[in-house]
């Protein structure tokens, strides 16, 4: 399986403002392999994608394709080059047939010659096995149609290099098998594949070498044969095993937990399987497992910020409905979420603004908070989360990735919350600021908040976590506490070494499966 | 070997809005016939509808363009006013009836370049620049002349007073005589403009390339489309039409008045919305802009003759229309979309 | 010092910039045109005050309507990211109810006058609401949206009227649209000041600013914040009812008739046009309501210049265009890179020079 080399990068870098995104990285893939391109948040992958695409213009380094040294300054380069992108977001026009998204910006002619492309798509369709017809509207194609023909397109532009960017998080496994094959098949005609995904198990099923990024560097190539699960885990996530087990033992004394303070029973939204959820009075719980696992969608669902289909909900033992975030709001409850551009910051107000925003929604439209006191709310916060900015007045998009996060958690301490869902408020920082919003963390739980705490990096949860709740592709596979809680432990979880214990969840994952198939 | 594509595909959401607009115009139609009779039986009406309608139908053409794109413009009801004016008046004055067209086409192209140069290379506001653009070509009419211009000018009157005569179409009227069914050379103009385009949008790359556009402007770039480049056509297009429209219009009244066209831009933007398509891109056909323009007429024609000859009733009527045609692609348009996720 | 300058200019007026140098470059050009342009004078009106008067107070007083709607329009964009292009119709409805209930009796009592400005607000709102409905829950674009009664608006107005262009006197009423007797300031001035003080009064006492904006800028991060979107834009809409119905009462007071077609004719397109110079993104966002107000006076302002240069008032349009352009060329995003990149070439260059000159 020593194929040619198709493509190399060496000495990749990429700076961003305050970030060193990429720092001398390489990478190689060749011929006829399949190329897992791994690494949690913030690693690398996506800029090193992205530079392979022409989005992102590369600092230093150089790209070759074949030997040949080539320069990509966009997307166009990229294609010209024979280096062809699937993305998770389908970036085909849902209002044309498939015929059009296969041939449109391509063709050699003024003309539409509709009937040759819908013959010549449909061959090509036929040939990978897909299940279209060309002269469907895309848009009426299930999500993993589109995704292959996207593949097809790329396949039928006869490319060199093909890109799978976490091409399986909206397919189903009959899906996810159907895409493997004709990865499979592409592999065999000598294309060239660079696989990102979440899903470990996947890696497993098709790659067959790795590639493993870190904090935008290169932690190293592997066979995938040669590195076992666990070990990929503990390379992603920056522990070696043996280094872990010495690492912490404060949970051995076990407070008696308080009263309940949240729990849900069979709780589902539009976005999750129904999942059991209770949390105590000052317990910092958390979701664990690897991105996409459902981490996030679980407490979206506590939140009402998806669409709640069904559960029972109590907060203080009185039944509560949460159907809105206002509702969730209403209950004390604080959400900092996952996506901080999209779903956290209002970019362009002020400091101030962001920061009084949750706790003015709360307050009610008729009674706003006058000016000193916001101006003194901000100035508070600035000062106990030390916020590095200009002044209260600056938009908060011109600040630091950490400093947004910290206007953020200002906004919902402001509403002196029960309960506080963090989801990632440690992604895209500096290590300092990860440090400090630890021992906020924990401060806040001594005086008697309740904490979900996600993170994508285990060790930082083992330093707040009292309890972790183990997703693995949508299911919860593990509840650690006490003894438990140990980053081995963490690992061989997501890793899935370690089946299931209590029986009531094996018969919830069960009864999933059957309703799946 | 055995045929893949026997199965009919399911209407695309630019088929089933131009279906719905066909299928109303026709049911409106036919009601008319029966209710109001008389003169909706006769070919006649619905040539008098096409004459009257020729330059709306050629710039909603371009303005379905536009608005499949993504985009919107709105001078062009006042480009269509100062072609009229600037080309009354080089006639007036002795002008070469062939100059005078390319007169028409060069205003028009003007506008349309400049416009699609500011909104696609200086990305500023389509709704900005053509409102300017707007303001500019009503100003430059009245500049040009406040007073009404009569074009006497031979060349034109001959051209002026072609009619296409089908006396099979005809009718007999009440002294016997048959009265052949006329229409006029604009329509013709304006068919073959309808045409165009159709050919355009649905058989040549810019066509599809102005879909995927107003589909996905993000995608239509990862696809390899010139966006900037498609989009500032889409505006040279709308502009060029424009100039069509006005040389058509001056044939069909014969004059230039500063009030030329008044509201057409509107009236255009209603007539594709009428016809299936939809301001936020992606989704629409010239054919549906056709039928927009007819069903638009057809429902003044009907107030009108049921005897409400007040002219408010025509807009309270095209309002309601409107209203119900909005509503209705959104219902429908959201139906269709949460149908497909629950399929998924 | 240089350095402070500049930042007044890149932050401390930040998105005013454009409009006040615009009133400014176009203050200054009157003023060498003709240096007694701005005078004012007291002159005595047909009803024997003394009032003001001059092309300052014919500017300030013309000015008036659109400056109202502009306020209104301001929150609409930013909330909705459209424009409603249905306000000049809008004003013929109300200015129509205001005018059918002045002459539902013989008399025109001061209480029949605030009875029909309240209906008017009333019917206003209505459609205000109407049009709100369709954006925020039906998710239909602003601009077609209020394309419907656009359309029929003023046919309605036509239709409230009874086919006719009812006209009126009262002295009440004359005063709305004219002078109060004693004081020599327009009403209408007086009443944008009054609109703009209960527009500062709502956003103090509310928290609107503040959720309108979020919603129109990250209408994602605002609904997880709790905020009610749906909410936030039929308000916007409704207060635009308001604001339309007080300035189609103030041009119906002014003519004392109400003619449903010539009533705030294309204003709707010199409102959007008022908040787009501005400096308010027409895509939603952070919003300005003085810029919009400044906008309303730039675009009166160079009207009346127009005017002042004999240019009639048919033709005025092609000269706004042009002035138009002008400014968003200047304010596009592109032409400001160009020009910044154009102007840090330009000082590596001189910096290379003072280097060279060192040495």
């Amino acid at each position: 399986m020593d194929g040619k080399e198709l493509l190399t990068m060496r000495h990749i870098k990429k700076e961003f403002p305050g970030v060193l995104a990429l720092n001398n990285v390489d990478f190689t893939l060749r011929k006829g392999e399949i190329h897992a391109l791994m690494g949690e948040n913030g690693a690398g992958k996506s800029t090193l994608i992205k530079i392979l695409t022409g989005v992102y213009q590369m600092d230093d380094g150089e790209v070759t394709i074949e030997g040949s040294k080539v320069s990509i300054h966009s997307p166009q380069d990229a294609q010209n080059s024979g280096i062809s992108t699937v993305y998770q977001e389908i970036t085909l026009c849902p209002n044309l047939t498939v015929a059009e998204n296969m041939y449109i910006g391509r063709e050699d002619s003024a003309w539409i010659r509709r009937k040759e492309y819908e013959r010549r798509a449909d061959e090509i369709l036929s040939r990978l096995q897909i299940p279209a017809r060309s002269t469907q509207q895309l848009g009426r194609c299930s999500l993993a149609i589109q995704q292959m023909v996207a593949i097809a397109r790329a396949v039928d532009m006869k490319c060199k290099v093909l890109i799978l960017d976490e091409p399986t998080s909206s397919l189903d496994d009959k899906e996810v098998n159907m895409l493997f094959k004709l990865m499979r098949d592409l592999k065999a005609q000598g294309v060239g594949i660079i696989f990102v995904t979440h899903f470990l198990e996947q890696v497993y099923q098709v790659s067959d070498r790795i590639t493993v990024l870190r904090n935008g560097e290169l932690v190293g190539e592997y066979l995938t044969e040669e590195l076992p699960q666990v070990q990929l885990v503990s390379k992603m996530i920056g522990k070696d095993l043996d280094e872990l087990s010495s690492l912490k033992e404060n949970s051995d004394t076990e407070e008696e937990p308080g009263e309940v303070f949240y729990e849900a029973s069979a709780l589902s939204s539009t976005q999750t399987l129904p999942f059991n959820f209770k949390i105590h009075k000052g317990e910092v719980n958390g979701f664990t497992g690897l991105l996409g696992s459902g981490r996030s969608e679980s407490v979206r669902a506590v939140f009402g910020a998806d669409k709640v289909t069904g559960g029972i909900v109590t907060i203080k033992g009185q039944p509560a409905k949460i159907t809105r975030p206002i509702d969730a709001m209403r209950h004390g409850i604080g959400y900092l979420a996952e996506d901080r551009k999209r779903d956290g910051i209002i970019a362009e107000l002020s400091v101030r603004e962001n920061i009084i925003l949750a706790l003015q929604v709360m307050n009610g439209f008729f009674k706003p908070i006058s000016r000193s006191e916001s101006e003194a709310f901000a100035d508070e916060y600035i000062k106990v989360l030390q916020i590095k900015t200009a002044s209260r007045e600056t938009p908060v998009g011109s600040l630091s990735g950490g400093n947004q996060q910290k206007v953020i958690l200002a906004r919902w301490l402001l509403t002196h919350p029960d309960y506080l869902i963090l989801d990632e408020p440690t992604r895209g920082i500096d290590v300092g600021t990860k440090l400090e919003i630890q021992k906020l963390v924990l401060k806040l739980a001594e005086e008697g908040v309740s904490i979900t705490f996600i993170s994508s990096e285990v060790e930082e949860m083992l330093r707040t976590c009292s309890r972790l709740i183990v997703m693995r592709d949508r299911h919860i596979v593990g509840e650690l506490k006490g003894q438990d809680l140990n980053q081995a432990q963490v690992m061989k979880t997501i890793a899935g070494e370690i089946k299931v214990k209590s029986p009531d969840q094996l018969q919830a994952m069960k009864s999933i499966a059957g309703g799946k198939a | 070997m055995k045929k893949i594509n026997t199965k009919r595909e399911p209407f695309s959401d630019t088929q089933l809005l131009m279906t719905i607009t066909i299928s109303i115009f026709i049911c409106m139609y036919m009601s008319a016939i029966g209710f109001l009779g008389g003169g909706f039986l006769h070919v006649q009406q619905l040539f008098d509808m096409l004459n009257d309608n020729a330059s709306l139908i050629i710039v909603s053409c371009g303005l379905t363009i536009v608005m499949i794109g993504g985009g919107i413009d709105i001078s062009v009801g006042a480009v269509t006013s100062l072609v009229v004016m600037s080309c009354v008046l080089y006639l007036s004055n002795g002008g070469n009836i062939f100059v005078s067209i390319l007169l028409a086409l060069g205003i028009g192209l003007t506008f349309g370049v400049v416009h699609g140069f500011l909104i696609s290379y200086l990305e500023i506001q389509p709704f900005i620049v053509t409102l300017a653009g707007m303001f500019f070509a009503r100003g430059m009419t009245t500049i040009l002349s406040v007073n009404p211009q009569k074009v006497s000018h031979e060349g034109f009157s001959a051209l002026r007073d072609i009619k296409i005569e089908i006396p099979w179409l005809g009718y007999t009227a009440k002294n016997g005589n048959l009265v052949p069914a006329r229409m006029e050379l604009g329509v013709v103009i304006a068919f073959i403009c309808v045409v165009a385009v159709f050919i355009v949008l649905k058989y040549v790359r810019l066509g599809r390339c102005f879909y995927a556009m107003g589909g996905n402007q993000q995608s239509a770039l990862m696809l390899g489309i010139n966006v900037k480049r498609t989009r500032f056509l889409s505006y040279v297009i709308s502009g060029l039409l424009s100039g069509i429209s006005g040389f058509v219009f001056m044939m069909h009244t014969g004059a230039g008045n500063a009030t030329n066209a008044a509201g057409m831009e509107m009236n255009a933007i209603a007539a594709s919305i009428i016809g299936g398509t939809l301001l936020t891109g992606g989704v629409g056909n010239v054919a549906g802009t056709f039928f927009g323009v007819m069903t638009l007429t057809t429902i003044k024609k009907i107030v009108v003759s049921s005897g409400l000859n007040d002219p408010w009733w025509q807009n309270i009527t095209t309002g309601g229309m409107l209203c119900f045609f909005i509503l209705l692609q959104s219902i429908v348009l959201t139906r269709r979309n949460i149908k497909k996720k629950a399929k998924i | 010092m240089k350095k402070s300058f500049k930042n007044i200019f890149s932050n401390g007026l930040g998105q005013l910039t454009i409009p006040i140098i615009a009133i400014i470059i176009l203050v200054v050009f009157n003023l060498i045109r003709d240096p007694s342009f701005f005078s004012i004078e007291i002159t005595q009106n047909n009803e024997g005050n003394n009032v003001l008067s001059g092309n300052l107070i014919s500017i300030i007083n013309g000015a008036s309507e659109l400056a109202i709607l502009a306020m209104g329009m301001t929150l609409v964009t930013a909330a909705c990211g459209g424009q409603d292009i249905s306000v000049g119709a809008a004003a013929a409805i109300a200015g129509s109810g205001f005018v059918k209930i002045l002459k539902s009796g013989d008399t025109i009592s001061g209480g029949k006058v605030i009875l029909a400005f309240l209906f008017a607000c009333i019917v206003a709102m209505l459609f205000g609401a109407f049009n709100g409905t369709l954006v925020a829950v039906f998710k239909i674009q602003p601009m077609i949206a209020t394309l419907i009664l656009y359309t029929c608006g003023r046919s309605i107005a036509y239709w409230i009227n009874g086919g006719a262009t009812p006209t009126f006197s009262s002295s009440i009423v004359n005063a709305i649209g004219g002078f109060i007797p004693g004081i020599p300031i327009p009403t209408p001035v007086l009443i944008v000041i009054a609109v703009g003080i209960i527009f500062k009064l709502v956003f103090h006492f509310t928290s609107l600013e503040l959720l309108t904006q979020s919603v129109g800028i990250n209408g994602s991060a605002a609904r997880l914040n709790g905020i009610n979107a749906t909410f936030i834009k039929l308000l916007s809409f409704i207060i635009l009812g308001l604001c339309v119905a007080v300035a189609g009462s103030i041009g119906v007071s002014r003519l004392g008739l109400i003619n449903h077609e010539t009533l705030l004719l294309d204003i709707e397109m010199d409102t959007i046009l008022a908040v787009a110079i501005g400096g308010n993104n027409l895509g939603g966002g952070k919003f300005k309501v003085g810029g919009s107000i400044i906008g309303a006076y730039v675009i009166q302002t160079l009207t009346i210049t127009l005017y002042a240069m004999k240019v009639s008032s048919t033709d005025v349009k092609a000269y706004k265009a042009i002035v138009i352009i002008l400014l968003v060329v200047i304010g596009s995003p592109v032409v400001k890179a160009k020009f910044g990149k154009l102007m840090s070439k330009f000082r590596a260059g001189k910096g290379n020079a003072c280097v060279k000159g060192a040495e």
